[in-house]
């Protein structure tokens, strides 16, 4: 009896310590995550514009406007151009890259040194590079190689057909070298006996690609998925820092939906408007979630 | 055998080439920096005359001294706080058990999943309300603590037996203690993991710093080299120069990491 008494309070003990120990962070999720997502729904409804006093309830004005907002419909379609076409080739290069590597018994620790060095890079300072790389000739490099490949010259970043894709070509360089890593962590974990089995029962290299490596590797696909699509949604820094004046040009064309997010809070103070994209921008991502979490639960 | 080896140096020969077209940006970058005048339009990664005058010249004509020292401290700030209570979080998660617990550690996980897109706007207008724009606080308080962080630790010292802690709880160590002396460096693996992924992250953080810094002397690295750059717009060499400044740093801690890196980039896709 006694016993029992003192374990109680030991376990209550504990559990004082315990709640101590998450006390400060608890107030801190509140605080800084929590109350400032319900407050962004809030502000949705509202015409705040920083400069006004108060903020006035206006319903569902915003989203009514944002129906209708031709820029709106035209980020949100440049938003979904990068993830369709971006991913894809990302996770591609970033799987040819790891299968090769993984079949290399000498020098795969410098490739993948070598390959994973971009993504630990400020993508500010990425931009610009690929920026200047991207200019007209005689300064810009790739149109340099064109002009003795003999090829007429590209207009690239100030093109309204190209410029997208110059903002992919650097953040998929950027990005690949993260796939890459994911990939060979996967590859690592399959187990060598498949492979001995199927060498023993005279499978090609390619039979191996297909009937093992790929469907053995499906959870890092669907990491990768997932992980990605949130990252392409939210570009914006390299947008930022490789268009003319920071404008998402020429004509919107490369502009994503966070920039334009940002020009609605922080260029036109457009608060409440700026905060209805965002609810858009967090149910998207919030959809996303909620696949990811339906597939790996059918996993199990 | 034979065909493998020769296709095995295929594969070399072909990783070898597309590493070099990887690393031209990063040559080209260091190679303009330290070329002057009319050699920076040469096409060429050689530099005949290499000076570092573009570097004297950005240090001493322009904040960039001062943009790297705010990034240093509000990156410290910002490692050491996450380093603490993410991983005294993830701990008492791990360890403890109290009512709660299950929803409190969701509801943790769950705001990864708010972008922070969407919280910029209720930040800026607490950190106007209080006079928190262009301080460092403003900077650093919303990545004190992260659900990625705490998620992340809470694995590691699930892994740990139960009997270490209570050897210390025999010895009459209070539940503080047992977690800084005796968890804590079982899991010193996770805790650098973390630390240089906080350092990098932030180092190389946009949105939320060019948002809460309006003073020049408050910008952040990446803050002050894109609106320093819009400036000098027909200047390639300084802006290369200011690349560089802001990438060298990265590249020397991840030229020392590089494994403890890769390891937990490879362990978030493994468990996350």
């Amino acid at each position: 009896m006694k016993n029992q008494i003192q374990k109680g309070t030991i376990a209550r003990q504990r559990e004082r310590w315990a709640y101590l120990f998450i006390s400060v962070p608890v107030v801190f999720y509140v605080l800084v995550r929590f109350m400032p997502t319900l407050y962004a729904f809030y502000l949705s409804f509202t015409d705040w514009d920083i400069i006004s006093a108060e903020a006035h309830w206006i319903g569902l004005t915003n989203y009514k406007r944002l129906f209708s907002d031709k820029i709106f419909y035209k980020t949100l379609s440049n938003t979904f151009y990068y993830v369709i076409i971006g991913l894809p080739i990302s996770i591609l290069f970033g799987f040819i890259l790891a299968y090769n590597i993984d079949k290399l018994k000498i020098g795969n620790s410098i490739f993948k040194t070598v390959y994973f060095m971009p993504y630990i890079t400020s993508m500010v300072a990425v931009a610009w590079v690929w920026r200047w790389l991207f200019q007209p000739a005689p300064i810009g490099v790739f149109n340099n190689i064109l002009i003795t490949m003999g090829i007429p010259m590209q207009e690239f970043l100030n093109s309204t057909t190209q410029s997208k894709n110059c903002i992919l070509a650097a953040t998929v360089w950027s990005g690949v070298g993260f796939q890459m890593i994911i990939f060979l962590a996967g590859m690592k974990g399959i187990s060598k006996q498949y492979y001995e089995a199927a060498k023993i029962d005279g499978a090609s290299s390619f039979n191996e690609l297909v009937y093992i490596t790929l469907p053995l590797l499906k959870n890092s696909f669907i990491f990768l998925l997932i992980t990605g699509t949130i990252r392409f949604l939210r570009i914006f820094t390299q947008v930022v820092n490789m268009t003319r004046q920071a404008s998402g040009g020429p004509l919107n064309s490369s502009k994503p939906l966070v920039m334009y997010i940002y020009d609605n809070a922080f260029r036109s103070f457009d608060m409440g408007y700026a905060s209805s994209l965002t609810v858009i921008l967090f149910i998207i991502i919030l959809l996303i979630t909620l696949i990811q979490m339906r597939i790996t639960r059918d996993e199990k | 055998m034979k065909n493998k080896s020769i296709l095995n140096k295929v594969r070399f020969v072909i990783l070898a080439v597309f590493g070099l077209i990887m690393l031209f940006p990063f040559a080209w970058m260091l190679s303009t920096s330290i070329k002057q005048g009319k050699e920076v339009f040469n096409l060429s990664l050689i530099v005949q005359n290499p000076s570092f005058n573009n570097y004297i010249r950005l240090f001493s004509s322009s904040y960039f001294p001062r943009w790297f020292v705010n990034s240093f401290i509000a990156g410290s700030i910002v490692t050491l706080s996450i380093l603490f209570f993410d991983s005294l979080m993830g701990y008492t998660f791990a360890k403890h058990n109290f009512r709660g617990k299950k929803i409190i550690f969701i509801l943790v996980l769950s705001t990864m999943m708010i972008p922070t897109e969407m919280l910029v706007i209720p930040w800026y207008l607490i950190s106007s309300q209080f006079g928190w724009i262009d301080t460092y606080w403003g900077i650093v308080f919303p990545g004190l603590m992260t659900g990625f962080g705490t998620f992340l630790m809470r694995q590691f010292f699930d892994t740990l037996p139960d009997d270490l802690f209570d050897a210390g709880r025999i010895d009459g160590m209070n539940e503080f203690k047992i977690w800084a002396q005796i968890g804590m460096p079982l899991v010193r693996a996770a805790l650098s993991a973390l630390a240089i992924f906080s350092f990098v992250g932030n180092w190389n953080a946009f949105l939320w710093p060019l948002i809460i810094s309006s003073e020049t002397s408050m910008y952040t690295l990446p803050v002050g080299l894109a609106l320093f750059n819009g400036e000098f717009q027909t200047e390639w060499e300084m802006i290369m120069t200011g690349a560089s400044v802001a990438t060298v740093p990265v590249l020397i801690i991840y030229i020392i990491f590089q494994r403890q890196i890769i390891e937990g980039i490879a362990l978030t896709g493994v468990k996350g």
